[in-house]
């Protein structure tokens, strides 16, 4: 009696271990047997910092990883010594990386080298998924006199070069790139003030210390809330339909065809293997639907972008061509 | 009316803190804290960036309070290691070491403990209840700090500093500009490129000031007591409560120090990108300069632990506020808790303090309780901190090193920071051997960063031209002010030596005999 009880739960215990298995459910056939983790290739506190220690715990909470994800920082060398970090963890399946724009920012600003002498490029990474674009705006004081674009650029192009003066993150960075695309479009000169971070950088603009900033939505969005400061035009493609973001104007409509949008989004290692690849984008395409992101996206008026493969790598040229060009012109490109 | 309607609120506040759940989930963070204050390198910053995931099955107001203690907690704890053995468990702690780890190799372990404790605990009540009454019209103040405020107030602390540890000035002078130098490697966010690195990438973080210290102290420390003699027996240190009380009741003698560090550190830390750091080694040389036990400063004076420690834990208070605010984060801490705020769903900002009442009121209010609960804490448990020393060195010593070693990794996950570390230790011991005193280097390390960014930052604001620190009236109020400081006790030697020579002249007899 007691040996036929054992004998069927133990067929049972088979049973469902073997389905389990067997991906009936939806499971992808390779999933990771320790923890991941995940580098953050800036300081603690930053937008890519904060978004991967939101979606961390979020993978844990709807159990989309057998395995907990950890993110760990690797500020060094604005996003220098992360990539070094990834080329040496080649082939790993366990390893994966959150990008900004210093991905394609840094390794044109200053050559890299990989252990073989050869220069880093993000093309050495695996690209596993595009999550958000995150948008720049052009803000102001509240107490400004210039309450439109118009009037902005008249200022620009009327006062002695460098009278208006910008603080942004960084240095040759996407604050400051944006910054040239301006001055190129305008014919102005703008005094660049670099700052810490983005928290900084509104905090300059709200005490009055510099005219504008273009700091992302989020780092500016409580300052905007309190009647502090003022939105002159998103550089997105079209409006924002999220929230009162949407009353922005985009810089298109005014008559600037002037477009800039942060990528997030998650890289591996050189040679990661394509089932990992593809565990990965399921992991986070999941993770973009979940109701805590939604609402992040949209307090910080981000794009969800969710975008891989083929479609994903030319739009990574585009946007590598971009940056490039810009810091071309702005003569910042490391021979 | 104001007052009345704070009043109410903070009532609320804690009440809300006093819950059982939040009440909880405060000890727990003071625990964890006080934890990671005593693992070197594992900073608050490092400590509350690995609980944040966990906070999401949590309420905010429990959130914040369980990350707010953890932060409370660790520099409560910070102290503890730099006292026993001379090895910073916070960046802000190594201004205890001056005076803590002498008075500790005295055999009193405990008072330095108790003092230090003691002495944050005082900083961050003056500094709560400033931040329950004050809070909007002081962050309004502090939008006001720009670059060339922020290098004003910089300078006033090199200012204030100037001459710490007596001994030959050129030596000291040496010792600072070596540790400006190392300020110096890294990447330079103002031409975003990176210097002195060598090649090296993992230079490109900077020399880390934690990694430097703990090789200089720490390690410097082991090598030396080594060469002494291999002791096996442990100090004998007179443990009990009775000490504590005692220490307790001499802080009756150090109320202008209380109160001149707390209020300094109050506003060091709402200052941005400032924190409890630069806090403590102000608080530190201000008491130095004014109290009149100044010149006993450095051989285990009590006061030389009350002051830093005082303003530390106030700064550590006050970097909440702009982060609360403003949503500019006071100190690298409260840019991770600022991350975990966005995470929550809060907008920092001034309408918080309206829309988010129990958040924000909750948070002030178990400020109050967290602090009262972690000084008790901690004082409980000085006695079992203090018979560390009773240990055998032959068993510490080794354990000492894992300790630094682990600590020193942490700090930027990568394995050169070992290296800089041992290199620096070996450097803190011939520089201890042939008398050049560490604590400028440190200093400078710590400040110097900050203070060359600022500097840069005004000068490309004033389009080159230094008029800018005198052309702003709060810059150029400091910038005097740094300057009359830094000269005051040239002046004051000066007008001795007048003085003295005067009476010379008068009696030639005397002076000739």
């Amino acid at each position: 009696m007691g040996l036929v009880r054992k004998a069927s739960l133990t067929l049972w215990i088979v049973c469902v271990v073997g389905l389990l298995g067997s991906g009936v459910w939806g499971a992808p056939a390779w999933q990771p047997n320790r923890p991941v983790e995940w580098t953050v290739p800036a300081g603690t506190g930053g937008g890519a910092d904060q978004q991967a220690r939101l979606m961390a715990p979020l993978i844990e909470k709807y159990r989309l990883s057998p395995q907990p994800f950890i993110p760990i920082n690797r500020p060094a060398g604005a996003g220098a010594q992360a990539f070094l970090w990834m080329i040496d963890k080649t082939g790993d399946p366990h390893t994966i990386l959150i990008t900004l724009d210093s991905l394609f920012a840094t390794p044109a600003a200053q050559v890299i080298r990989k252990r073989d002498g050869s220069r880093f490029t993000w093309r050495d990474l695996s690209p596993i998924a595009r999550l958000l674009l995150d948008h720049f705006v052009l803000w102001v004081h509240a107490e400004s006199p210039y309450r439109t674009l118009d009037d902005f650029v008249r200022a620009a192009k009327a006062g002695p070069p460098g009278r208006l003066k910008m603080a942004g993150t960084g240095s040759k960075q996407e604050d400051e790139i944006i910054m040239v695309m301006l001055e190129q479009a305008w014919g102005a000169k703008f005094t660049y003030v670099p700052f810490p971070g983005g928290g900084a950088v509104a905090a300059a603009l709200v005490g009055k210390q510099v005219d504008f900033t273009v700091n992302n939505p989020i780092e500016a969005v409580g300052h905007w809330e309190a009647g502090r400061v003022r939105p002159l035009a998103i550089f997105a493609s079209e409006r924002v339909r999220v929230g009162k973001w949407g009353e922005i104007p985009t810089m298109k409509e005014l008559g600037y065809p002037l477009e800039y949008q942060m990528l997030r989004g998650i890289f591996g290692p050189p040679q990661m293997p394509p089932e990992a690849v593809a565990f990965y984008q399921e992991v986070f395409r999941r993770v973009l639907d979940t109701p805590e992101m939604e609402d992040f996206i949209e307090r910080g008026a981000y794009t969800k972008a969710y975008l891989t493969g083929r479609e994903f790598l030319q739009w990574l040229e585009r946007k590598d061509a971009q940056v490039r060009t810009l810091m071309d012109k702005a003569g910042w490109l490391a021979k | 009316m104001d007052f009345i309607r704070t009043f109410q609120d903070l009532l609320y506040g804690l009440a809300v803190a006093a819950s059982p759940q939040n009440l909880l989930v405060a000890v727990i963070g003071l625990l964890l804290g006080t934890a990671i204050g005593v693992l070197p390198g594992l900073g608050g910053t490092n400590g509350v960036a690995l609980l944040l995931p966990l906070t999401f099955h949590l309420s905010p107001t429990a959130a914040i309070i369980l990350l707010s203690c953890v932060y409370w907690g660790a520099i409560f704890g910070g102290a503890i290691t730099s006292i026993l053995f001379r090895i910073p468990g916070e960046p802000w702690s190594v201004a205890t070491m001056f005076d803590g780890y002498p008075l500790a190799r005295r055999g009193k372990p405990g008072v330095a403990l108790t003092a230090a404790f003691v002495a944050s605990f005082i900083g961050a009540l003056i500094s709560i209840v400033l931040f329950t009454f004050f809070a909007p019209p002081l962050a309004e103040m502090a939008l006001k700090f720009g670059p060339p405020e922020n290098f004003a107030v910089l300078l006033l602390a090199f200012a204030s500093i100037a001459g710490l540890e007596g001994g030959d000035p050129v030596k000291a002078l040496t010792m600072t500009f070596l540790g400006l130098l190392l300020a110096t490697v890294g990447f330079d966010i103002v031409s975003g490129t990176p210097r002195m690195t060598f090649g090296l990438v993992a230079l490109q973080s900077g020399v880390s000031f934690v990694v430097i210290a703990i090789g200089l102290f720490g390690i410097g420390e082991i090598l030396l007591t080594v060469e002494e003699k291999l002791r096996l027996d442990g100090l004998k240190a007179r443990l009990s409560f009775r000490e504590v009380w005692e220490t307790c009741r001499m802080f009756r003698n150090y109320i202008g120090t209380l109160i001149r560090s707390a209020l300094l550190g109050f506003w060091i830390g709402i200052l941005p990108g400032t924190g409890a750091t630069p806090a403590s080694f102000m608080g530190y040389g201000m008491a130095r300069q004014f109290s009149p036990r100044g010149s006993r400063f450095g051989t285990g004076e009590v006061e030389g632990i009350v002051a830093p420690n005082t303003a530390a834990h106030a700064a550590g208070i006050g970097s909440l506020l702009p982060m609360i605010t403003l949503g500019i984060p006071g100190s690298p801490t409260a840019a991770v808790m600022l991350a975990g705020l966005f995470i929550w769903g809060l907008n920092p900002g001034p309408l918080l303090f309206q829309e988010n009442r129990e958040f924000v009121w909750g948070l002030v209010g178990s400020m109050y309780l967290a602090n009262v609960l972690g000084v008790l804490m901690v004082l409980t448990m000085v006695p079992l901190f203090a018979a560390i020393v009773r240990i055998p060195f032959a068993i510490l010593a080794p354990l000492i090193v894992i300790l630094c070693s682990v600590g020193a990794y942490a700090v930027n996950n990568q394995v050169l920071d070992l290296w800089i570390m041992l290199g620096s230790g070996l450097a803190g011991y011939l520089f201890k051997k042939l008398g050049y005193p560490l604590a400028p280097l440190v200093v400078a390390l710590v400040l110097g960063d900050m203070t060359e960014q600022a500097f840069r930052q005004s000068l490309i604001m004033g389009q080159g031209s230094p008029a800018i620190f005198f052309t702003r009236p709060i810059a150029a109020f400091f910038v005097v002010t740094a300057l009359a400081i830094f000269l005051f006790p040239f002046a004051r030697s000066a007008l001795r030596r007048a003085r003295g020579g005067a009476v010379a002249a008068e009696a030639p007899g005397t002076a000739g005999s």
